[in-house]
Parts: C-alpha cells; structure tokens; sequence
C-alpha cells in the first residue's frame, strides 16, 4: 500500500510546490528558495544518514564545493555546464572521502567528518590569501530566482525519489540491516563498504548541486561564508526533527524549522544561538525518533483504541 | 630556532594536555562525548574574568572558585541533561548519537550566553607579561606559569587514576562496566564523578588558558576540537597517550607555525588528526 501512496503523494507535492513562486513576491520567492534549499539539503543528507545512521558534519563541504565551482568557473562556462562539473567534482570528492572513512564508526565519522569541513575551509582560506591574493570572489552569473528555486525543487525530487526507489529494493534492505548491525549486515552477506560508499556519493552529490545552484544568490563569496558549520548542523537538527529514517521526515522538519529560524533571527538576533542550542536539546528529549513518528505513534494509538471497541467480544472470549 | 621552536612547541602542549584530560576522562568513564566541552573551558575563562574584576584575585587564587564551580556545573550538567539520556538508551548505542546531538545544543546555548552577557569580542586581562628566559627563548612568564601548572594538575590526576581506591573503580567502570558492579562499584555514581571531574578540569584549563591569551565566546570550538584530536590520537581513555599527543601536537604547531606558515597551523591540525584516525583509529598509543 505504501508503495502506491508515496509515488502519488511526491507528484502532489511537488506540483503545489512547483506553483509557490507564481503566487508569490520577490521577498517571498527569497524566502521559498530558503526553505527549498534546506529541503533539499536536509533530504539528501538522510539519503545517507537516515538509513545507516551515521551523523555527517561534512554537509557543508560538499556544500561549498558547489559554491565554489560556480565562483571560480562563473565567468567562464554556462551555468548548466558548471553544474555538471560541480556534480562531478562532488562525486569525486565524496569517493575519497567514502573510501577514507569505511573504517569509521560512532563518535569517529562524526568527527572526522567535522573536521573535514573545517580543513577544506581553513586550507582554502589560506590558498585564497596566499596563492590568488584575494579572500572573496563576486559571483555574477545570470540564473534569476526562479530558476533556482525549480531547481532545488528538482534536487530535493531526486533525493525522494532515489530513497523511495532504494527503499523498495534490495539495496534499502542492506541499508536498513546495516543501520540496525553492521556486523550482523556484514555477516548475512551484504557488501557494507560498496552499499555505504554508494549512499554516500549520491547523497553528496546532491549536496554538491544544491551548493552550485544557491551560489547565484550570493554575488560574494569568501570561505567562511559558504562552509559555515553552521550549515551543516541546521541539515543534522531538520532532518532529525521531522525523522531522518523516513522518506518524509527531512521535509517536514527542514520546512518548518526554515521559517522559525528566519521569523527568530529577524526578531531576536542576539538570542539566535540560545534558541538553537534550546530547540537541539529539546528535539533530542521530545522527539527521539521525530516528529512524524510521533504522530505515527498517536494515531496508531487511535486506531487501536477504535478496534478494540469494535472487537471486544472476540477478544473476550479469546482470553 | 629549533630550540625555540621546540620550548615553545612544549609549553604549548603542556597546556593541551590538561584540556584534554578532561574529555578524556569524560568520554571513557561517563561514556558521554561532550562536545561542549571547549565551552566548559570557555566558561571557566569567563568566570576568572569576573572573580578578578570582581575581588580583585589573582588567576591562581581564582582557581580555588573557578574549579570547584566547574566541577559543580558538570555534576548537575550530568544529572539532569546525560542520565535521563542514559537511562533511555537503555545501554545501547543510542547514548552516543543523543549525546553528541545534546551537548551540541549545549554547545550554541552557551555560546549565546556567554555572547549575550560579554559581547562577541575579545575579552581578557592582563597578567605576568614579562618575558622569562629558557636557553636564549623568551617565554612570557604567564604562559610557562600556565604550562607549568597544566602539568602539574595533569600528573596529579594521572597518580589518582593509577594509584588510589578512586582511581582503581574509575579504571573499572571504564574497560568493564559490566563487571565493576560485581564487586560493588557503583557505575552511575562513578560516571558522575567522572563527568564532573571533566568539568573541573575543564574549567582549570579555562583558568590557566586565560592567563596568557585573550578569548572570545566562540574559541570554545577549537578548544573541543583541539581536545578531540589529542585525545583520539592519544587512544580514547589512555591517560599518558592524551599526555604525550598533546605534546606532540604542541610540537607540531609550533614547528609548522615556525617553518611554514602561521596560518597553516589549525589546517596541519586537521590533517595529521584525519591521517592519524585513518591509520590507527584506535590511536597511536592504543596496543592492538
């Protein structure tokens, strides 16, 4: 049954999300390709984190790979050319960083990935200062708003449909033995590294795009502007919030939290960091598993309690 | 110049050290990996600010506030925040996934705080500036009054853990918590010892690290980072491998500051930490 709905559900989705921009101003169309992008982000990053349950830091190089690809080829090739380039780039990247980290587990991935992030962005800081001269780059590249949003939308499509398409596969059901034991996965005979390292590279792909694709919007960049951490633990808290395990989890935590942090941002900026500090604790403590299986929960709940009014005789006569 | 290098590569590293015993003790004996805890040491550089401007101490009578504070602020940090986490885990890997994500939490909410009540620049005081000469290096002699005592608070934890009753559970709980209860360690009890025990080295570090530098409310991170690095290159757990990792980074920054370039320092960090985890994850100092 599930496997019906979702297809269905993804094509009504994305047509009313495909009509958003048509509907609304330029300061709004700012803040859907926002919250279009964290969607975007946030689903590629449970392509590979939701399943197999490693928590990536690295989000924010892939990230600014993208970014970065379109500032330095911007003035030189068309926009969809360097896109496949940034893809590549990304695909490239993530192979050495997938075969560098198979060993890795727990608190180590974890960190590793982190400080992955922060050697890219320290080492090209110091590239740019020394080698190029120059800390930032003007990005001018002809994309208007709403081509970048249809294309984040097209992003977070891909990442969907990819999981939805893995999910029903065997390759879901080697994620899904590897997030629950990877030695018992290992053991019944899945290829952990190879479905791992294929996770992982679609995933960072994406995020390669959704980098490339947003760079438009910025005019200048400069390292500490495009692999900032903090880009990479909003992907982590969103996709936690909603459910990184499920096909839906990321959209509904990345969409709303989007728009709570631009509505707390504007009104208490000197209390942003507070707040984010309170929301991850409190996702943490409320939500362990997200929001969606929380409502899961509540209306299994419900639905039980109708059968067994409609069952009681049988079950009485059962005991 | 490489005598210099070599001094201060040492001092530096001295102070590693202590902000590392506190992670380390923290992670192999609560199981908690704090990654807040470069905003522990944070706030204890903060506190010794206020005491001083507020008393009018010195940075070492300011140790006997700042330390027992930490170690306080750690053990409700532990009984209020990690438990309930603990208990929910229910002993699986759960525990480590919900605490890296909490003391992330932890880690912006603080930093908001500290943000909030001192502003986002740089704060400090200054102390001890003169210079102190070690075979023709000088050294300020707040910095090597620092190292110096991060050492000795160091070895003074070190014989703790190796020689007395303490010490002995604490070891227990931490390579066998399944059979320390069997002879009667209490393993919660101990864990919060030792989560607090983190915290009040965390906050000397914080102390001694605002003796010779001035600090913002966001160095928390590379602190933590710092920390991790030594103590995962130093086997995670292993006393005397955080000691002789952070010496050796120590080393390493102020060769690669000296010989190469200043600016390469935290980046030649990263890399040796991402060579090292790729090589030995276990460690350098870990057998097998």
């Amino acid at each position: 049954m599930k496997d019906r709905v979702s297809p269905l559900l993804i094509v009504v989705v994305v047509a009313v999300l495909a009509l958003v921009p048509l509907a609304v101003e330029d300061y709004g169309l700012g803040l859907a390709i926002g919250a279009m992008g964290y969607i975007a982000l946030a689903s590629s990053w449970a392509l590979f984190s939701g399943p197999t349950r490693y928590i990536s830091l690295a989000t924010v190089a892939f990230f600014g790979f993208g970014s970065y690809t379109v500032a330095v080829l911007g003035d030189y090739l068309p926009f969809l050319l360097i896109l496949a380039i940034a893809a590549l780039i990304g695909l490239f990247a993530s192979f050495v960083v997938g075969f560098a980290t198979l060993r890795l587990a727990g608190i180590y991935f974890v960190v590793f990935s982190f400080g992955l992030a922060e050697m890219v962005r320290q080492l090209l800081t110091w590239y740019e200062v020394n080698v190029t001269g120059t800390l930032g780059r003007y990005i001018f590249v002809d994309v208007d708003g709403f081509d970048i949003y249809y294309m984040l939308l097209a992003v977070a499509v891909a990442a969907l449909a990819i999981r939805w398409w893995i999910d029903r596969g065997r390759l879901g059901l080697a994620v899904r033995a590897i997030g629950d034991d990877e030695a018992v996965a290992r053991h019944a005979g899945v290829d952990v590294t190879r479905v791992k390292l294929a996770l992982f590279a679609m995933s960072s792909v994406l995020i390669t795009l959704v980098g490339a694709i947003q760079a438009p919007r910025w005019t200048y960049v400069e390292p500490s502007i495009v692999f900032n951490p903090t880009i990479s633990f909003l992907t982590v808290i969103m996709a936690l919030l909603g459910g990184a395990s499920r096909l839906w989890g990321p959209v509904f935590g990345a969409a709303p939290l989007f728009f709570l942090f631009e509505w707390l941002s504007g009104r208490f900026p000197d209390h942003y960091s507070i707040i984010l500090g309170l929301l991850f604790i409190g996702i943490v403590f409320l939500f362990p598993e997200g929001v969606l299986a929380r409502i899961e929960e509540f209306l299994n709940r419900v639905r039980a309690q109708r059968t067994r009014a409609a069952k009681e005789v049988p079950n009485e006569r059962l005991a | 110049m490489l005598l210099s290098t070599l001094i201060v590569g040492l001092v530096l590293g001295g102070t590693f050290a202590l902000m590392a015993l506190g992670l380390t003790i923290q992670y192999g004996v609560a199981r908690v990996m704090n990654l807040a805890y470069g905003e522990l040491v944070i706030g204890g550089s903060f506190l010794t600010y206020l005491t001083i401007m507020a008393f009018g101490l010195d940075p070492f009578s300011a140790l006997a506030i700042v330390v027992p504070f930490g170690y306080a602020a750690s053990y409700m940090l532990y009984a209020t925040v990690m438990r309930p986490l603990e208990r929910r885990s229910g002993g699986s890997g759960r525990l480590e996934v919900d605490s890296i994500l909490v003391t992330f939490g932890l880690m912006f909410l603080l930093q908001g705080i500290y943000a909030l009540s001192f502003g986002s620049g740089f704060t400090g005081y200054s102390w001890l500036e003169l210079p102190v000469d070690i075979l023709g290096t000088k050294v300020a002699a707040s910095r090597l009054i620092g190292a110096l005592l991060a050492l000795a608070v160091g070895s003074a934890l070190f014989f703790a853990m190796q020689k007395t009753r303490w010490g002995m559970a604490m070891r227990a709980v931490a390579s066998r918590p399944g059979f320390a209860p069997l002879v009667g360690i209490d393993n919660e009890r101990h864990a919060r010892a030792a989560f607090a025990t983190g915290g009040a080295l965390a906050a000397a570090g914080g102390v001694i690290l605002s003796m010779f530098q001035p600090f913002t409310p966001t160095d928390g991170v590379f602190v933590t980072m710092k920390a991790l690095v030594i103590i995962i290159m130093g086997g995670v757990g292993n006393l005397a491998g955080a000691i002789a990792a952070a010496l050796m980074l120590g080393l390493i920054e102020a060769g690669v500051s000296a010989a190469v370039d200043p600016g390469l320092t935290l980046a030649a960090t990263y890399a040796i930490f991402l060579a090292v985890l790729l090589w030995r994850p276990n460690g350098l100092f870990n057998r097998g």
